[in-house]
């Protein structure tokens, strides 16, 4: 460019510079990228090298030396590739467990029911009251539809609940009872109000302080020694509550971390303005802590659903307790691999997607107010 | 409620603000000693002083951003004790202006206008709306009214602050260095809202080293220094005669550039 006098600022479009945008070749672009130095280069060779090992093993593997259904059992022994017929036998008993076999539509229809309402709460058009009757509503579906006694459906104890139902309500209606008692459990810890404060904060330190299995015994094996004899609340409501307790003790602390990043002038703002408590926390406190919060509260929420799976410590057949019966039958027992590797793809999509979902929220939400 | 049954049998000729005997401290140290104050309606005064003098604390002791630990202060007639009811009443008549604007991120210029009144005085939600839009017009940005506050310069935050305080229809406007976080060309934008407010007869307590501002609107100066108010003049005796060494001293460091 040539060293002009200082033009005034006149639109023209020949002299207006551009953004130099470097065009590089597929030559230029691997030297900068993956050549650029010794240790690079040596990296690179050792990923493709690496890579050229693992994906034909696994394309035989998964596809070309795998057997599907009419393939028995032994037929399956017979080769080294994956045994999708197994899955194609059990999987029904993985996804619904030991709820009725010709029963089996109706948690169909459940977790069809609670995705579906999961995907309808995503949109941010719908956060209002209406959100609540939809939930309201859907999940009194869900509970007729598993529970059944109710319009001609035959009623099935949840002791026979299982599989990707289990795991589901586990999760969703852990994180829904546990998220709002998590806010209270943060503000309470952080309250003037000593008595309060100091039950928030023995509340939070007490159940953080426990692994959630020891819990989850605790639930199900001590609680019924201290209740009155015949008085034997069910194991799943006492694994739920325990999920709860221990869901609301962690999100509790992250909360408290967003709290703690709102800068006093904001609450300060909103006590000169005369709001009450509730009104400043609901209206201007929350809101923005909550937006902190958004990644370690993804990370928490899918932390948790994972964690669902303990459950099977004591007895109750969610989706990985499910496959490890599928094993159990003598036919079919030593395809380990299949079965964990069908039941991680099902846990992945799910926290794949709250974490796609969490980073397009926190975008969402801080468009418009960069501080 | 013996508190209100003394507040409410004050002088209403007293003054709008009332400080008698005010104390407080900050651990050991004696932030405010002995401050007493009576502000009239339609008063404008300015505090200054050095830095750590207490000029903001006692300003935020006026609606109890800070508690004062001794004394009285009654704002409107109602007293400043404990009791919330009573605190939040005196903040609904009592608006704030601070150093850092403190809007809220989250809302929009307008939403920061409406909220306190929905909330606070419930009024309808168009109705606030209207008023918002008044004093959007009046501090001159009605067309950042659907901006965000991050989008707004320095200069423009506080004037929405100013009209989200005027929005609550106050008595009296607290001042906490309103122009002490603003590059210097957007201090007058600012400045000229305070003095259309002061014309229009607004109450005003106003901490401020703008001393051009002192000299044209307040009807009275105040300086404080540790935590007394050491003089107080009507501002062209203030400034041309000061009484006391230490606001002598204040005035030619402040003056002198």
């Amino acid at each position: 460019m040539t060293t002009s006098a200082p033009s005034p600022i006149a639109p023209d479009s020949a002299t207006v510079s551009r953004p130099l945008v470097n065009r590089l070749g597929p030559l230029a672009w691997m030297r900068r990228n993956l050549f650029s130095t010794w240790y690079n280069a040596l990296l690179t060779v050792l990923i493709v090298w690496v890579l050229a090992q693992a994906i034909p093993a696994l394309f035989h593997w998964l596809i070309s030396n795998s057997l599907l259904a009419p393939a028995t059992s032994q037929e399956c022994r017979l080769v080294d590739g994956a045994c999708w017929a197994f899955i194609q036998e059990k999987y029904r008993l993985i996804l619904f467990g030991t709820f009725p076999y010709n029963q089996q539509w109706r948690p169909l229809f459940a977790v069809v029911l609670v995705i579906a309402m999961l995907l309808a709460s995503c949109d941010r058009r719908m956060w209002n009251r209406r959100l609540g009757v939809i939930w309201g509503v859907g999940m009194t579906m869900v509970a007729i539809l598993m529970w059944g006694g109710v319009l001609g459906l035959d009623y099935v104890e949840n002791s026979l609940w299982g599989g990707l139902p289990l795991t589901l309500l586990l999760a969703v209606v852990g994180l829904a009872v546990a998220f709002p008692l998590s806010i209270l459990l943060a503000l309470g810890r952080r309250s003037r109000l000593p008595i309060i404060k100091s039950l928030s904060v023995t509340y939070i330190e007490l159940i953080r302080g426990v692994p959630l299995i020891s819990l989850l015994f605790m639930a199900s094996v001590m609680l019924p020694l201290f209740l009155p004899v015949g008085m034997n609340p069910d194991k799943l409501l006492r694994a739920q509550i325990a999920f709860i307790m221990f869901a609301a003790a962690y999100l509790a602390e992250v909360i408290r971390g967003g709290l703690q990043a709102i800068p006093r002038g904001q609450y300060e703002a909103a006590d000169a303005l005369g709001l009450t408590y509730w009104q400043k926390t609901v209206k201007i406190i929350l809101p923005q802590a909550l937006t902190i919060v958004i990644p370690p509260i993804v990370n928490t929420f899918i932390a948790f659903f994972k964690d669902t799976s303990l459950v099977m410590i004591i007895g109750i057949f969610d989706l990985m307790n499910a496959s490890k019966a599928a094993l159990n039958d003598a036919e079919w027992r030593g395809f380990y691999r299949e079965s964990y590797l069908f039941i991680a793809v099902i846990y992945f999509v799910f926290c794949f997607f709250m974490s796609k979902y969490s980073q397009s929220l926190e975008r969402d939400l801080k468009r418009g107010h960069q501080h | 409620m013996s508190t209100a049954e003394a507040a409410t049998a004050t002088d209403p000729n007293a003054g709008i603000i009332q400080m008698i005997g005010v104390h407080k401290w900050y651990g050991e140290f004696h932030v405010l000693r002995d401050i007493n104050l009576s502000v009239t309606k339609g008063e404008r005064i300015v505090l200054c002083g050095p830095s750590g003098s207490g000029k903001s604390t006692l300003i935020r002791c006026i609606n109890r951003l800070e508690e004062h630990q001794k004394g009285q202060i009654i704002v409107d007639g109602v007293e400043l004790t404990g009791n919330l009811k009573q605190i939040e009443a005196v903040r609904r008549e009592v608006g704030m202006v601070f150093q850092h604007f403190n809007l809220f991120p989250h809302l929009t210029i307008l939403e920061n206008c409406t909220l306190a009144p929905i909330w606070v005085r419930k009024e309808p939600k168009a109705q606030a709306e209207a008023t918002a839009m008044k004093y959007l017009e009046r501090v001159r940005i009605p067309e950042q009214a659907n901006k965000y506050p991050g989008q707004l310069s320095g200069g423009q935050q506080q004037r929405v602050a100013i009209a989200r305080s005027l929005c609550m229809n106050p008595k009296v406007m607290l001042f906490d260095e309103p122009t002490s976080a603003l590059d210097p060309e957007m201090v007058k934008e600012v400045l000229d809202v305070m003095i259309g407010l002061a014309e229009e007869g607004m109450t005003m307590l106003c901490v401020t080293h703008e001393m051009g501002f002192a000299k044209s609107v307040a009807n009275r100066v105040l300086f404080m220094d540790r935590g007394e108010i050491v003089e107080q003049n009507e501002p062209h005796e203030f400034f041309n005669n000061p009484q006391s060494d230490r606001t002598k001293l204040f005035l030619s460091q402040i003056l002198s550039h």
